[in-house]
């Protein structure tokens, strides 16, 4: 009888259990990989002298330089900073009447298509795409990059706030209706309390997210600190590039911790 | 029943002491913006803004019709940075594992020094973009693809180290302890406590990432390190608007399939 079970245990595969699925699905990897590997074209003599620029980089990330362009430096995070807040504000501000646009229980169909086709072009166009075209429409400067993080904020909250309100509590909302509530005390009772908390979460995020985006608009000519980084990238001057960064990073995690902070205290 | 009467008679929502606190933090918001607004358009030029209209009508009329018999030479640039999200993300993927085990408070080896350094390595690749990250790595390894997949597996090492991390947290205890108790040693009881119960969420979370890969290699060969976006550079230095709105109506193609892929993958897994 002991002779009939197996004397070794072998682990079960845990995702694809069809055998031949399994098999398949490697094959397919490898031969992928062969091809995509195949058609790299790397210049390795490139590669190599460029490793001695990359440990000045690295040198010059441990050794920041924050006083030699300091003034540029002040100038490009404080465009980035009011770019921000500017931008957010707007952003939020367009958003709730999109966002209420957008939700099935509130608005009328007709509106409702036209809400949430706005919101997914703002969706599907990334920021660095649509600074390109507001840099050639309005210039250079942060006045385009204000453009911009306002326009995806829109795309964003929109869309997450019209899913939450068509998430909410129906009952609540019946219950205000029923005491003969017009459209905007039903928006304002029953959909408000619901939302309100998500809605400021979701805000001190994108606050976050623009400041990190509004580093990288700067490379195609939208203002603020990204616009710095790229000079100071393309004069060499890694030492202040590395103080840059520092910066950035510095500002996210403040804004992060900041922005988890407020919210437990808001909730 | 007569105490009731000092209450108000008419239902207010909120108390007047909040109210009024919420009219202060309203008023300190809009003289926060108007000053933020002041200090943005100190240095606008306003002659081109209010002229941004007739710019946003001709540059509209260059991009239509599109020429689509440039879409034949896009194909080339778009394998390239398929490849470049692809390879990336493998990349990106390899090194977030060991850095997501080192930053989980279970299974850190040393939580005094390798777990802030981990933390710290996640904060940083998350909060530098991957296009800031092309610009450094163009300057340091050459333009090329190299560059582009570079940036794509340092940007993706903070996005799944810390999805990842937070999953390991969140394994189930017990299950760690039953294999513990049949007397595995560390590593077994990783491969055989803590990795099947990750495994779902990091399948998840590749492909996930690698759909977002997708979507931001597009945009890589801007600052040089190839793809698609190397062609819409050309096209734009060249003013060739035509062009642009063909390679931009590629990228939203791509990108559309590939958050189909993802979602229908991540469906499968869950």
């Amino acid at each position: 009888m002991e002779g009939s079970y197996p004397s070794t245990w072998r682990r079960p595969p845990q995702i694809l259990t069809d055998r031949r699925v399994r098999i398949g699905l490697q094959v397919g990897i490898a031969i992928y990989l062969v091809l995509a590997i195949g058609t790299l074209e790397v210049d390795w003599a490139r590669v190599a002298t460029g490793m001695e620029r990359g440990q000045r980089f690295v040198m010059g990330f441990l050794q920041p330089d924050f006083v030699s362009r300091w003034d540029d430096i002040l100038r490009g995070l404080i465009e980035s900073l009011t770019m921000t807040l500017t931008s957010t504000v707007l952003g939020v501000a367009l958003s709730v009447p999109l966002g209420i646009g957008a939700a099935r229980n509130l608005a009328p169909r007709p509106v409702y298509y036209v809400c949430r086709s706005i919101i997914a072009v703002s969706r599907s166009l990334q920021e660095i795409i649509i600074a390109i075209f507001l840099v050639a429409m309005f210039g250079f400067g942060p006045f385009a990059g204000f453009l911009t993080l306002a326009f995806a904020t829109i795309g964003f909250l929109g869309k997450l706030l019209a899913d939450d309100i068509e998430e909410i509590d129906a009952r609540q909302a019946e219950a205000v209706r029923a005491t003969g509530a017009s459209w905007g005390q039903l928006v304002n009772y029953a959909v408000q309390p619901q939302v309100m908390p998500r809605l400021i979460g979701l805000s001190l995020y994108r606050l976050d997210i623009n400041f990190r985006e509004s580093a990288v608009i700067g490379i195609v000519g939208a203002g603020g600190i990204g616009a710095t980084l790229n000079t100071a990238i393309d004069r060499y001057e890694y030492d202040s590039a590395g103080a840059i960064l520092l910066i950035i990073i510095g500002v996210v995690m403040i804004a992060e911790y900041g922005s988890s902070y407020l919210r437990k205290f808001l909730q | 029943m007569s105490e009731i009467d000092h209450y108000s008679q008419v239902w207010t929502h909120r108390t007047p002491k909040t109210r009024l606190m919420l009219w202060a933090f309203w008023a300190a918001l809009v003289a926060l913006f108007v000053w933020c607004w002041q200090v943005m358009t100190a240095g606008t030029i306003w002659a081109f803004v209010w002229d941004a209209p007739r710019q946003a009508a001709d540059i509209g009329s260059r991009m239509f019709p599109p020429r689509l018999s440039y879409l034949p030479e896009l194909m080339g640039p778009l394998w390239d940075t398929i490849n470049i999200a692809t390879l990336g993300t493998i990349g990106g993927v390899i090194m977030a594992v060991p850095v997501a085990f080192a930053a989980a408070r279970n299974t850190s080896p040393s939580p005094a020094i390798l777990r802030p350094v981990a933390l710290f390595i996640i904060v940083a690749s998350r909060s530098i973009n991957s296009l800031i990250w092309a610009l450094l790595l163009v300057a340091i390894i050459g333009p090329g693809l190299l560059a582009g997949i570079v940036a794509i597996a340092l940007r993706s090492i903070g996005f799944v180290g810390k999805l990842l991390y937070e999953a390991i947290e969140e394994t189930d205890r017990r299950q760690i302890e039953a294999i513990e108790a049949t007397g595995a040693s560390g590593a077994q009881t990783l491969s055989y406590g803590i990795v099947p119960q990750i495994l779902p969420a990091f399948w998840g979370i590749s492909v996930f990432r690698w759909d977002i890969n997708i979507r931001e290699s597009t945009i890589l060969g801007l600052v040089g390190a190839g793809g698609i976006g190397l062609k819409l550079q050309a096209s734009m230095n060249t003013l060739a608007w035509s062009q642009v709105t063909v390679i931009l109506l590629l990228i939203l193609g791509t990108v559309i399939v590939s958050e189909w892929v993802s979602a229908k993958v991540r469906q499968a897994l869950i």
